[in-house]
């Protein structure tokens, strides 16, 4: 077991290139490519679960490093390592790219090489930014990740996807200078770019101004991605346009890479300038949720809509992550338990509490989001629209869609009992301990959520009489000819079941994965006070 | 003995099994179904009442109460506990929710049939069977609700009591809108839902502040009830915007309160429950009797503690919630005067008495709130499910006029849309609703068992002095208002018991007195034992379920059966450090109780008492004129809120929408791109003209230039990036294999 926990990253994060290689190998032969990318992407998923089991949490800290040579010119080392926070992460980018592959071998039908050839390496560079612990490195994968998903939307999108994958494009792109900015700033600051030594290294410690700008420039890059109010626009367009497996991976997946960012590397790096600028990321994460949720009730595409529910969601991450940046430091921790008069210890826990509400928001939201996009795209190949006028009364036509829409949506309401709800509410228990106003106008947002759910989704395309004259022309999901909706097919449901059944048992039993949250969050708030 | 209480946690989970069961596998079977559903529901029964006995006969058990640990949820350096407990208050819940539960499962296998509303030819197969063709989605829903009720009463903290709260407000949303072709019941699920999320929202702001502020910080009640805490909750203060320095268990009091508004349907989110009757009937006993709306109730009654403590440090605190339960028991007394649809006189009728309740918890009336929950519960199922008896009595009425009717010919499987109008000054009349009370009358002599047992529900509603079980619970809490000196209190709580005795006996009346009205009414038949049965055995604790509260100092019986309930209580509240408000005889209550009861009695059998003759206008309506005005049209409030609340955030959701795509933000963002594509072209324009022309040489040069920049724009540019991606990729890979090999 010692030397595969030595080499278990590595194969985990370069199987998926060569899975893009072997696909260009097979040539034309569609059906190949594609059984052949869902069993070779069984092999990270069932490593990724390796790591599941084999992290030892009561250790905790970074664990199966790897950390060689890479560039000596400029200091890069390939070094990777893996927490509590990445593990799951890990995880969940597996899960969703074998089920975005085995769902797309459905329904994608042009240009099938390159298509599968572009998953594989999207999955690569996202594992690769769950594990790099250099800046290089991190990098490096970070802007790889751009350039799959400009072709995904570009070559395989809808109508409007012209526009949206260069939107997409650019939006990221300025974000990533803003940040690259900042890691060259750290790097002449310490003269590493190994990720933890500079964050232990504690650089522009003593100067404020230029930790700022360091500072605000992680975080607009970090932010683009997120994607925080306001600089979310790209996000409804690419969504709206990508492919359904590449909106499930961008939502999924994508959007994590920067709360990652802001938990691995903003917070520990700048503890100061996070303390002093964190109102701002609250604001910014609570106005996310209400404003996001209020868009939504007035969006008419399903698809749009559920886009925009992804920016009042990583709202909640925003808020907690903000939230806990206002005790980074041990005169913030102190000045907190000060002003709110309570003990160092429970404004700890609080903090603890609100990025663990954060980083389950991460995941729940890549289930729920990502189940959601399934679903809207089960329906447009049907229907071949998404306009929400257009259903109605699908309940008992489709059940088993029904069924599934509801445990998704229900769980992205925050229903208590499913995955959605702990997220919620340990955000909210974080951020009411430590900046109660915030997080009171956040609350505006349950409420609003409800109602686009509901009013929105639920009620106009489930509820009410079906009217068979308002979709022109129904088919199945192989393009056939069909008399009206027609329910699931079973490689759908075989999508969909891992994350209904993830939202039930993350939503009765949260405790397994908040283990290895609450391991590296507890580190995260120690990280300061343990430097001295 | 003790062993029994340890399987408390197991009690919610048969109904979830059925649950899974049924949406999982057992959905085409509809006897199958049944079996699952009404089967585990028994045995929750069995397992609730065996709880409920074993605390009721374990001498001293609320000295000792029951709070074990299931698992855990880490929270920083502390833990989250998910658990469960027993104790005398969750114990006498448990008797009520678990054979109440049973009685509505059993009575829905027989009242789900074939909904007229539907067209049988669209169900055929249903049709045939006549049952709805949703049958086993029915029994899935109220499967789960069931298991968001025990799963409640059963909690060991206000976390997993909310979260079962939230799941039986998703099964009450999945109910009320069950026939959700019709655009009422899709709209009224609706506003069930939002209704309550706003209080809820609240309330999970208290619970957080609450978890917040404990020590040690925990949402556990046995760990949240100790003196210390409470204390320190006490003589800590919030510094609440606008308001000021209060003390923290009064916020948390005050907004946790509003978790019960919404759920319990207090004045001013009361507004959902009376069109949660779009549900079918059973769904009503569910929500509005044995489950949800009690829940709210319950709320109070499981925090009470907070409020007691809350009361000593901010009176203001309790008098809020003593308001809001007295308001609201008189608001909705008087809008359930004017009322035609028999389900509908009954949900105000409920509101109005969750008031009572919630106005004996802010007085600090601990015992006599609990003991009302469970009466009402009991009268109240009673009377729902008995209303649901007529409505299927009526609508076979109606189905057989038309059968055997002289006008046929179109085929009137969904009879009622197709009536005509009556435009009448107390209200417009659908001549063929088989909910609207003037279209019934003399239903007693066609449905006996469902009529008398109505008449028993009715009467412990009206408070019925010494038999029925609503008088002695009801009288409870006029004596601890009288007693407590609130007599604003105790005079609008009277005045409400008034208006109580007279709209029940209106409403029997209608129903069940005089002559047929219709149709439907004359040939309405008795429903089948399995909806009356569950009626006979209700009305069994309609009546004696008051003669366990009996004070002993009561005139002549007081004494002859010991108040029990308050005997099992005291202990477990002395646990909790709570006072018991020993009450000593007075007359001044009683009387009251008495000449409420009976005096409305009286007077609703003067006016009401034969029924109405055919065609005949409310003669209160005429006495009153705008006011029964006002009384029938809910005081406008739906209006008011469809014309402020929702209509302001509509627009705004329109706005921010606008903002976000048309005029702001991608306003913004477009704008900068328009800028740098017009500075490009600039550039471009510059290089051409100034560059090219000065330096001719470079032209060439230029115009290769040009054609890579025609070249990106023919498409190929994917081509281009793949290759430079595949060769990225591939450098990577061999930088990175020299490693892997090393490592190996």
């Amino acid at each position: 077991m010692e030397s595969l926990d030595s080499i278990v990253l590595t194969v985990i994060l370069f199987w998926p290139v060569v899975s893009a290689l072997l696909v260009l190998l097979f040539g034309s032969n569609d059906k190949l490519i594609k059984n052949g990318s869902i069993v070779a992407s069984l092999l990270p998923l069932g490593l990724s679960i390796y790591l599941l089991t084999a992290y030892d949490f009561t250790v905790g800290g970074m664990q199966f490093s790897v950390n060689a040579e890479w560039i000596p010119q400029l200091n890069a080392s390939f070094h990777l390592g893996v927490d509590g926070l990445s593990v799951p992460l890990i995880f969940l980018t597996a899960l969703l790219s074998t089920l975005s592959l085995f769902y797309s071998a459905g329904v994608i039908g042009k240009r099938v090489k390159e298509y599968y050839f572009l998953m594989h390496l999207l999955q690569m560079s996202m594992l690769g930014v769950f594990m790099a612990l250099d800046y290089v490195l991190f990098y490096v994968f970070w802007e790889i990740s751009l350039v799959p998903m400009y072709f995904l939307i570009g070559v395989w999108g809808g109508a409007n996807r012209g526009y949206a994958s260069v939107k997409f494009f650019i939006y990221t792109l300025v974000g990533s200078v803003a940040m690259l900015l900042a890691i060259l700033g750290v790097y002449f600051a310490t003269g590493t770019f190994d990720i933890l030594e500079a964050a232990a290294a504690q650089p522009f410690a003593d100067n404020l101004t230029l930790a700022s700008l360091a500072f605000w420039g992680l975080f607009l890059g970090f932010a683009f991605k997120v994607p925080s109010f306001p600089f979310h626009t790209w996000l409804p367009d690419a969504h709206t346009e990508a492919p359904t497996a590449g909106s499930v991976i961008l939502a999924g997946v994508l959007l994590k890479l920067g709360a990652y960012g802001l938990l691995r590397i903003m917070l520990p790096t700048f503890p100061n300038a996070s303390v002093y600028w964190a109102p701002w990321l609250v604001a910014l994460g609570a106005i996310a949720i209400v404003y996001g949720a209020f868009v939504c009730v007035a969006q008419t595409d399903l698809k749009r809509l559920i886009a925009y529910s992804s920016v009042s969601h990583m709202g909640y991450v925003v808020l907690g992550i903000g939230a806990a940046a206002t005790v980074m430091t041990p005169e913030g921790l102190a000045n907190m338990a000060n002003v709110f008069h309570l003990s160092e210890e429970a404004v700890r826990n609080s903090a603890v509490m609100a990025i663990n509400g954060a980083t389950l928001q991460m995941f729940n939201h890549g289930l729920i989001t990502g189940a959601l996009f399934f679903l809207v795209g089960i329906i447009y190949e049907r229907a071949h629209t998404r306009e929400l006028a257009k259903f109605g009364g699908l309940s008992s036509k489709t059940p088993y869609y029904y069924a599934m829409m509801m445990v998704a949506a229900f769980a992205s309401l925050g229903l208590p009992g499913l995955a959605g709800f702990w997220a919620e509410f340990f955000t909210f228990r974080g951020a009411f301990a430590l900046v109660p106003v915030w997080a009171a106008f956040g609350t505006i947002g349950i409420v609003i959520t409800a109602v686009y759910i509901l009013y929105r989704i639920i009620q106009s395309v489930f509820l009410g009489e079906y009217d068979a004259t308002k979709v022109d022309h129904w088919t199945t999901v192989d393009g056939h000819h069909a008399d009206g909706p027609t329910d699931m097919v079973t490689f759908e449901k075989w999508t969909l079941w891992p994350l209904v059944a993830g939202m039930f048992l993350l939503g009765i039993y949260p405790t397994p994965l908040l283990d290895f949250f609450n391991t590296s969050a507890i580190e995260l708030m120690n990280f300061v006070s343990s430097l001295s | 003995m003790d062993g029994i209480f340890n399987a408390a946690w197991i009690v919610p989970i048969p109904p979830f099994l059925a649950f899974l069961a049924i949406i999982l596998g057992l959905n085409r079977n509809k006897r199958g179904t049944t079996l699952v559903a009404v089967g585990a529901a028994a045995i929750s029964w069995i397992l609730g009442w065996g709880i409920a006995f074993a605390s009721f006969f374990t001498g001293h058990f609320g000295e000792h109460p029951i709070d074990q640990a299931l698992y855990s949820i880490p929270t920083g350096t502390s833990e989250f506990v998910i658990g469960y407990a027993v104790d005398p208050a969750n114990a006498l819940m448990l008797f009520m929710v678990s054979f109440l539960v049973l009685m509505i499962f059993i009575y829905s296998s027989g009242y789900m049939t074939f909904p007229g509303h539907l067209s049988t030819a669209a169900y055929p197969e249903a049709a045939a069977q006549g049952k709805d063709p949703r049958y086993s989605r029915f029994f899935a829903y109220i499967s789960l609700f069931a298991t968001g009720m025990l799963g409640l009463v059963v909690s060991n903290s206000l976390l997993m009591f909310f979260i079962f709260w939230e799941i039986m407000g998703l099964c009450s949303y999945l109910l009320i809108g069950f026939w959700y072709e019709k655009p009422s019941a899709k709209a009224a699920a609706l506003k069930a839902f939002m209704t309550t999320r706003i209080g809820d929202a609240i309330m999970l702001v208290g619970m957080i502040f609450l978890y917040i502020r404990s020590e040690p910080s925990s949402l556990r009640f046995s760990e949240l009830f100790t003196a210390e805490n409470l204390e320190q909750l006490a003589h800590s203060t919030a510094n609440v915007p606008v308001i000021g320095a209060v003390p923290w268990i009064a916020v948390i009091a005050v907004l946790i309160f509003f978790g019960t508004i919404g759920k319990s349907a207090q004045f001013p989110l009361h507004v959902w429950l009376p069109d949660a009757m779009e549900g079918p009937t059973p769904v009503s006993a569910m929500i509005h009797a044995a489950t949800m709306v009690s829940a709210g109730v319950f709320l109070l009654v499981r925090m009470f503690p907070i409020y007691e403590y809350a009361g000593e440090v901010s009176a203001s605190a309790l008098q809020f919630v003593a308001f809001i339960g007295g308001f609201t028991a008189i608001f909705a007394a008087t809008i359930a005067m004017a009322q035609w649809d028999v389900k509908r006189v009954l949900a105000y009728s409920t509101i109005s008495q969750l008031g009572y309740m919630v106005a004996a918890i802010g007085m600090g009336a601990y015992v006599a709130a609990l003991f009302h929950l469970l009466t009402h519960a009991f009268f109240k199922a009673l009377l729902f499910l008995g209303s649901g008896s007529v409505i299927h009595g009526m609508e076979h009425g109606f189905h057989h006029a038309h059968e055997h009717g002289s006008h046929d010919a179109e085929g009137h499987d969904d009879h009622g849309h197709h009536a005509h109008v009556v435009r009448r000054s107390d209200g417009d009349l659908n001549p063929e609703d088989p909910q609207d009370m003037r279209n019934m009358g003399g239903l007693l002599q066609r449905m006996p068992r469902t009529g008398w047992t109505f008449i028993i529900g009715g009467l412990a509603l009206s408070g019925f002095p010494l038999i029925t079980a609503g008088f002695w619970s009801k009288d409870e809490i006029l004596a601890s208002a009288w007693g407590g000196n609130h007599l604003w209190v105790f005079g609008t709580l009277a005045v409400a018991a008034f208006l109580t005795a007279f709209y029940t006996m209106r409403q029997i009346g209608l129903t069940f007195l005089g002559k047929p009205r219709s149709e439907g009414a004359i040939h309405a038949p008795e429903s089948v034992p399995s909806m009356t049965t569950p009626l006979i055995l209700i009305s069994f604790f309609a009546i004696v379920g008051g003669w366990i509260g009996i004070p002993e100092y009561f005139p002549v019986i007081g004494g002859i059966v010991p108040n029990w309930i308050e005997h099992f209580l005291e202990p477990y509240m002395e646990y909790m450090h709570l006072h018991a408000h020993h009450l000593g005889f007075d007359i001044v209550p009683l009387a009251t109780s008495l000449v409420v009861a009976l005096g409305g009695l009286g007077l609703g059998y003067v006016i009401y008492g034969q029924g109405l003759k055919e065609g005949q206008i409310d003669p209160l309506s005429k006495l009153l004129g705008p006011i029964w005005w006002a009384w029938h049209r809910k005081y406008w409030v739906d209006e008011f809120y469809h014309d402020t609340i929702i209509a302001f955030t509509m627009a705004l959701a329109k706005f921010l929408a606008l903002f976000d795509r048309e005029w702001v933000i991608d306003a913004i963002v477009n704008a900068i791109g328009r800028v740098a594509l017009w500075l490009s072209a600039v550039l471009a324009a510059f290089d051409r003209i100034v560059i090219d022309g000065a330096v001719m040489g470079l032209g060439w040069l230029s115009d290769q230039a040009g054609g890579i920049a025609r070249l990106l724009q023919d498409g190929r540019v994917q081509a281009y990036l793949l290759f430079g991606l595949l060769m990225a990729a591939v450098w990577l890979f061999l930088n990175v294999l020299p490693l892997i090999m090393t490592l190996v």
